[in-house]
């Protein structure tokens, strides 16, 4: 009844091709941002944020940026957990190195040199395709984690052998090590969340991201009208991986404080993020928060009604949700292959017309 | 004759051992990939499902048993049999077959025809799936697999290779019998392939689907024997490798490991995998015994991926690949 466009002039170009058309879209967006702003951070406590609230908004920066590389380039990428790692590396060397610069700069370089090294993985992608390439960046999973696990340079020859992120203020509140707020990490993680997505969406409805849905349809079909392969692949590439760099930046920093990297940063970590795009919906951004939200509410809502509800134990539960996510993404792949975000297109087509479906 | 090149050489046999066990993981893949287009990551979790099985039903647990105990608060945990191994072994293959017939009746029946990606996609997620099955069917924990196979030091080998060399080669008795094994399950797949009815069906549909069809090749039992066969192939590797390590969550592993030999032998070729798989495992022991001290050690987990990735950028097809040829 609200949801329609009837009624709604655009008189620019502007307003024309600005992201939410609808006027009930963009309300509901400003809603959204003021309710993630403005009231969830005085609802918060410890284990709402490390639960739910910073899994989610990491993984979600993450989603994007493998969801720009697989959803809106088709380049499959198994190496998200590498990438993420070297994220997380390089804010560690570089905040032990100068500990006197801001860590938003920090992050955002940690992110520049994710770029680089994905560009450097995305090479192989000029000459193999498909799985070929699916199974090429499982070489920089396996390498990158072996990196950082054997060459003591990278963890600061600390005996562990584990990174631990050192306690950094900003505009004099803590936001990494032991004596953070709830609030500050949230709305720290929020800032980062918000700009990726606004940039993600701009980027991928802009020429750029054109090219990449070009290249994912067909690459010699692009190559002929004109788009360059090189120069397509290898941006999705770096900036794919600039997103999932700054997402393993801030888990290890903000969200973890101390990291071992075969654990953290392991194979499961890549199919993670591909199942949430999977199940979210490759090539929108919306799906990308999406599957983060789903796949961090599912084990918390497992263990709540099994473990705790019902008195299984723990092993149970966690292989249950083994079944459960190899199950859904089967289920999604057949019956829904766009995932959550198309269930939700689908869904506002129907509000459309609602309450006269004629 | 110096050490350095005897110690070589050991490292080099038990490389080349190790590399008949990659081949036959690389080659479930092969054999699947080449009927159905269907490139299947859950490969390693079949053996490893078929490993568990195989235990469980020899020591006579009771299948679901923790969460049949959770949900009724019973407790139970084993019939009280334990049967020998031939018949544990039967048992198996009839539940891979059923495997196999539910894999294509539920999932890949509705998935002709997607894309590539999409269908290698969705074995990941089975992968997930029949791993949680596995480990709540049988438990997660370690089990001891011992289906009667020779384990230990051949002594034979160490003897007669002390008196030339005056160093005992140490190779063990289950690598040669695994290799053993492993030529003749390769070289009686050849021969189904090649010379049987059923063979020459399955390569037909590999080679075209339609064209398969409309000769009367009934796709659908063609996959599900594919299915069935390489369950079958996936069983003889987890009796390997369980043998050789413990039934445990590490065996699905091998599936990583038998990625790099597919990719450098290529996808399609059976021989590829054998050759692919050869030199990845003498490939990764040499590059740990001679480099791997200089940097750190423990090289072998990447190593076989890099020099994949490093052919396949020159040929992207693999070493025995069919050429790719691509069409707008």
């Amino acid at each position: 009844m609200f949801y329609r466009e009837a009624g709604d002039f655009s008189t620019t170009y502007r307003e024309d091709s600005q992201t939410f058309p609808i006027k009930f879209d963009r309300y509901r967006y400003y809603a959204v941002l003021l309710i993630a702003f403005a009231i969830i951070p005085f609802l918060l406590n410890d284990y709402w944020v490390n639960a739910i609230f910073l899994p989610f908004l990491i993984y979600s920066i993450a989603a994007i940026g493998l969801n720009i590389l697989t959803g809106y380039c088709g380049q499959v990428s198994l190496g998200t957990g590498g990438f993420m790692a070297v994220g997380a590396y390089a804010t560690y060397k570089l905040m032990t190195a100068f500990p006197e610069v801001s860590m938003v700069v920090h992050i955002l370089l940690a992110g520049g040199i994710t770029a680089f090294v994905g560009v450097l993985f995305g090479l192989p992608s000029l000459r193999i395709k498909g799985f070929y390439l699916a199974v090429a960046t499982l070489a920089a999973q396996f390498f990158l984690v072996w990196l950082f696990n054997r060459v003591p340079w990278f963890y600061n020859y600390s005996a562990s052998g584990q990174i631990n992120s050192p306690e950094r203020t900003l505009f004099g509140i803590p936001i990494t090590g032991a004596n953070t707020e709830p609030w500050a990490v949230y709305l720290f993680c929020l800032v980062f969340v918000t700009l990726s997505a606004i940039i993600a969406r701009n980027l991928t409805r802009g020429a750029m991201g054109r090219k990449w849905m070009a290249i994912r349809d067909m690459d010699i079909a692009a190559e002929i009208i004109g788009v360059n392969p090189l120069t397509a692949k290898l941006s999705a590439f770096a900036i794919s991986s600039f997103f999932v760099g700054v997402s393993g930046a801030l888990f290890f920093s903000v969200y973890l404080g101390a990291v071992e990297v075969g654990e953290v940063f392991g194979i499961n970590k890549s199919f993670l993020v591909l199942f949430m795009i999977i199940i979210g919906g490759l090539g929108s951004i919306f799906g990308s928060f999406a599957g983060a939200a789903f796949l961090v509410l599912l084990p918390v809502l497992l263990k709540n009604v099994l473990v705790t509800g019902l008195g299984w134990p723990t092993d149970l539960a966690a292989h249950l949700e083994f079944m459960i996510v190899g199950f859904l993404i089967i289920v999604f792949l057949i019956v829904e292959p766009h995932g959550i975000a198309q269930l939700w297109r689908v869904a506002k087509e129907k509000l459309r017309l609602w309450p006269f479906p004629h | 004759m110096p050490d350095q090149l005897i110690y070589a050489m050991e490292v080099f046999f038990n490389g080349l051992m190790a590399g008949v066990l990659y081949a036959l993981v690389a080659l479930g893949f092969v054999l699947i990939y080449k009927a159905s287009g269907i490139f299947n990551y859950a490969q390693g979790v079949m053996a490893l499902f078929a490993a568990m099985t195989l235990v469980g039903v020899m020591e006579g647990q009771v299948p679901f048993a923790h969460l049949i105990n959770a949900v009724l608060g019973t407790k139970v945990h084993h019939f009280g049999w334990h049967l020998p191994a031939f018949v544990g072994i039967i048992t198996t293959v009839i539940v891979m077959v059923i495997l196999a017939w539910l894999v294509q009746r539920i999932i890949f029946k509705h998935l002709v025809g997607q894309e590539p990606i999409i269908l290698f996609m969705a074995t990941i997620g089975l992968a997930y799936f029949m791993e949680g099955l596995g480990d709540m069917m049988w438990g997660s924990e370690i089990k001891k697999l011992d289906v009667g196979l020779p384990q230990g030091i051949n002594l034979w080998i160490d003897e007669t290779t002390y008196n030339i060399f005056d160093y005992g080669f140490f190779i063990d008795n289950l690598d040669i019998v695994a290799t053993i094994i492993a030529v003749t399950l390769v070289a009686s797949l050849v021969i189904f392939a090649q010379y049987t009815k059923e063979g020459r069906a399955m390569r037909a549909v590999a080679d075209d689907h339609q064209a398969a069809l409309s000769v009367g090749v009934s796709l659908n039992f063609i996959w599900i024997m594919v299915w069935s066969v390489a369950g079958f192939v996936a069983l003889v590797a987890g009796i390997m490798w369980g043998t050789k390590s413990g039934v445990q969550f590490s065996l699905s592993l091998i599936a990583l490991k038998a990625l790099p030999v597919l990719m450098l032998g290529g996808f399609t070729s059976i021989p590829g995998a054998i050759v692919g798989g050869l030199i990845i495992g003498v490939g990764e022991k040499l590059f740990e015994f001679l480099i791997g001290p200089l940097i750190g050690g423990a090289t072998e987990n990447w190593f076989a991926y890099v020099l994949a990735l490093l052919l396949l950028v020159f040929r992207p097809q693999g070493l025995f690949g069919e050429k790719i040829i691509e069409r707008v």
